[in-house]
């Protein structure tokens, strides 16, 4: 039968509970796998010393270096999943995620102009941040009567995702053309800042206050989203603020978006594919979609960077690579699961 | 209850309702008749709040519409769209008790209560044992009925709805609108519905409002309002009525001499 009012709680404490258990089990996993083990008798006190700021041992020390870069991968994970969620349930489609506007592809533009001028990391992060906010307001410019929707006349957000749709092409084409341009030397670090890459990227404070905000920020919005993908515009007649509500998501999951894409280049099927597995695991209902995906988008993304640095070690894949290798098919599963 | 004053509505230039002054009395059962593209939607969509108006006033219980906040008003009025599309998977209860929102407040769960409202409402509408299931494996019938049972779950004293007939098979149609023809007689609450069977139409409505698309209008009881002579004007093809079993039917006039 339906699940009544207190048994939906305790489901929902447990499968947060679980995936909260499990994201940790990931970051250790991820802590003592590369080219030299740490054995799991060390990790008790390899851990420890870490949490006391102390790397006295080699375990310790590896495990500190490898379980930043795992924290780095779980906060862009969360990051691109709940900005996936956002996306969805602002445009209303199951297969929309935090790329389908263009703000990541704005973010490439900027990031790989930088890596064109040769610049350093810091300027890198910051162009691809400006590019991806350069998108976002022009795409809320052209598309502000959808986006504040609400007493329009038909009130759907089609013009929303063609704008993003168009302004990605447009955005693409930039890339393109700095690619064929660019010389030996900057190619590759364009290509694997494309492909999405975390080798190198610094454990930082400022992603995860971002995602700490916006995950307040979403579940303090969790029923009006329910009710918003549910009911689509006659929301406002159940006492939704449908435009506030959009811009709401729009911004938020732009700001998530730009975020995760700083960190650690345009990652793809992230933001698809977890969604879209928790929901079809746990239901469609946001107030237990949106925890679960961030800590399941956070794990996943840590597991698949575990992978992109150990599958062929020495020799580092961007994980971005991996995201999608194994993204596409489990997508195309659940697609034809979905069908029958 | 609901009052209109001076209500114009304009659509791509064209005026469908001019200077409209409707006054809607609790307990009365009203349905709004006229043909395609007369103004029938435009004109709930507007007394539901989800549209500018272009000119005249809105009040709902002596306040201006605008002047309400969602949340009060949701608890006030309840509206049924014409259409809706499913994008997610969620179930048949889901639906229903996203409509107890306006009773939430700052709560992150429902309560028992919620529940009670919404098993309540899917068993009046005959689809409680559909709670369960996904909304996008529904027939059309059964997910309009689903829709109403959300519209009841809401609880307001003012219920609009745009074609509650859409997709019901004969039954539920005379069940669907007998249940909202009672809501009216017991509870004191206020129906406004828009409808293509004129039949139906009379037999449960106590007021009615024909709109014929040029501005024109006209806002009275049943008896008065629907003359065949009248409907005819209204719907631009002559209406005859006959009596059966002290019943008025009414039927379109057919020419078979060509």
């Amino acid at each position: 039968m339906h699940p009544v009012h207190h048994a939906a709680r305790r489901r929902t404490t447990m499968i947060v509970g679980s995936l909260l258990l499990a994201a940790t089990a990931c970051v250790l996993f991820s802590g003592v796998t590369g080219s030299v083990t740490v054995a799991l008798g060390e990790l008790p006190d390899a851990v420890a010393q870490v949490l006391h700021g102390r790397q006295d041992s080699l375990a310790a020390s590896l495990l500190a270096l490898r379980a930043g870069r795992a924290l780095t991968a779980f906060v862009t994970g969360g990051a691109l999943a709940l900005a996936g969620v956002m996306m969805q349930a602002l445009l209303r489609n199951p297969l929309a995620d935090p790329y389908v506007l263009g703000i990541s592809a704005g973010a490439s533009v900027g990031a790989l102009f930088a890596l064109l001028m040769m610049c350093a990391t810091a300027v890198v992060d910051g162009a691809a941040l400006a590019g991806a906010v350069a998108v976002s307001m022009l795409l809320y410019l052209l598309a502000r009567r959808d986006i504040r929707g609400g007493v329009a006349a038909e009130g759907g957000t089609s013009t929303l995702l063609l704008t993003g749709v168009i302004l990605m092409s447009a955005c693409m084409a930039l890339v393109t053309l700095m690619l064929s341009i660019a010389p030996e030397g900057s190619l590759r670090n364009m290509v694997f800042w494309m492909i999405g890459d975390l080798a190198g990227t610094p454990l930082r404070v400022l992603p995860w206050i971002v995602l700490a905000g916006a995950l307040a920020f979403a579940l303090r919005s969790a029923r009006a989203m329910n009710v918003l993908a549910l009911h689509a515009d006659t929301a406002r007649t159940l006492g939704i603020e449908v435009g506030r509500l959009r811009k709401g998501l729009f911004f938020v999951s732009g700001v998530l978006t730009a975020s995760a894409v700083t960190n650690g280049g345009s990652i793809g099927f992230v933001g698809l594919i977890v969604p879209h597995a928790c929901r079809f695991a746990f239901g469609p209902d946001h107030r237990v979609l949106i925890p679960s995906a961030v800590l399941a988008g956070g794990s996943f993304l840590v597991l698949c960077d575990t992978l992109a640095r150990t599958v062929i070690a020495p020799t580092q894949l961007p994980v971005g690579a991996i995201t999608a290798l194994i993204g596409a098919p489990i997508f195309l599963y659940q697609l034809h699961q979905l069908r029958k | 209850m609901i009052a209109t004053h001076k209500l114009t509505l304009q659509v791509e230039g064209r005026t469908l309702v001019r200077d409209l002054d409707w006054a809607i009395q609790p307990g009365e059962c009203w349905s709004i008749i006229g043909r395609n593209g007369a103004g029938k939607s435009t004109l709930l969509r507007t007394v539901a709040g989800l549209r500018k108006l272009e000119a005249g006033a809105v009040e709902l219980d002596g306040r201006k519409l605008d002047d309400w906040p969602l949340e009060e008003l949701a608890r006030r009025r309840a509206y049924l769209a014409q259409s809706r599309t499913d994008a997610f998977a969620y179930s048949a209860i889901d639906t229903v008790l996203s409509a107890r929102h306006p009773y939430h407040a700052k709560r992150y769960w429902e309560g028992s209560d919620d529940h009670q409202a919404a098993l309540q409402a899917l068993a009046a509408m005959e689809v409680g044992h559909l709670a369960a299931r996904d909304v996008r494996t529904l027939s059309g019938g059964e997910r309009q009925r689903v829709a109403i049972a959300a519209l009841l779950a809401q609880d307001t004293p003012l219920l609009l709805l745009d074609e509650p007939a859409n997709a019901l098979d004969l039954a539920h149609q005379v069940s669907v609108t007998g249940l909202l023809a009672r809501l009216c007689r017991r509870e004191r609450k206020t129906v406004v519905m828009i409808g293509h069977d004129l039949n139906l139409a009379h037999s449960i409505s106590t007021h009615a409002l024909l709109l014929r698309g040029d501005g024109s209008w006209l806002a009275g009881p049943v008896a008065q309002v629907m003359q065949p002579a009248l409907l005819g004007d209204y719907l631009g093809h002559p209406i005859e009525m006959i009596e059966h079993g002290g019943r008025r039917i009414f039927i379109p006039f057919e020419d078979h001499h060509d």
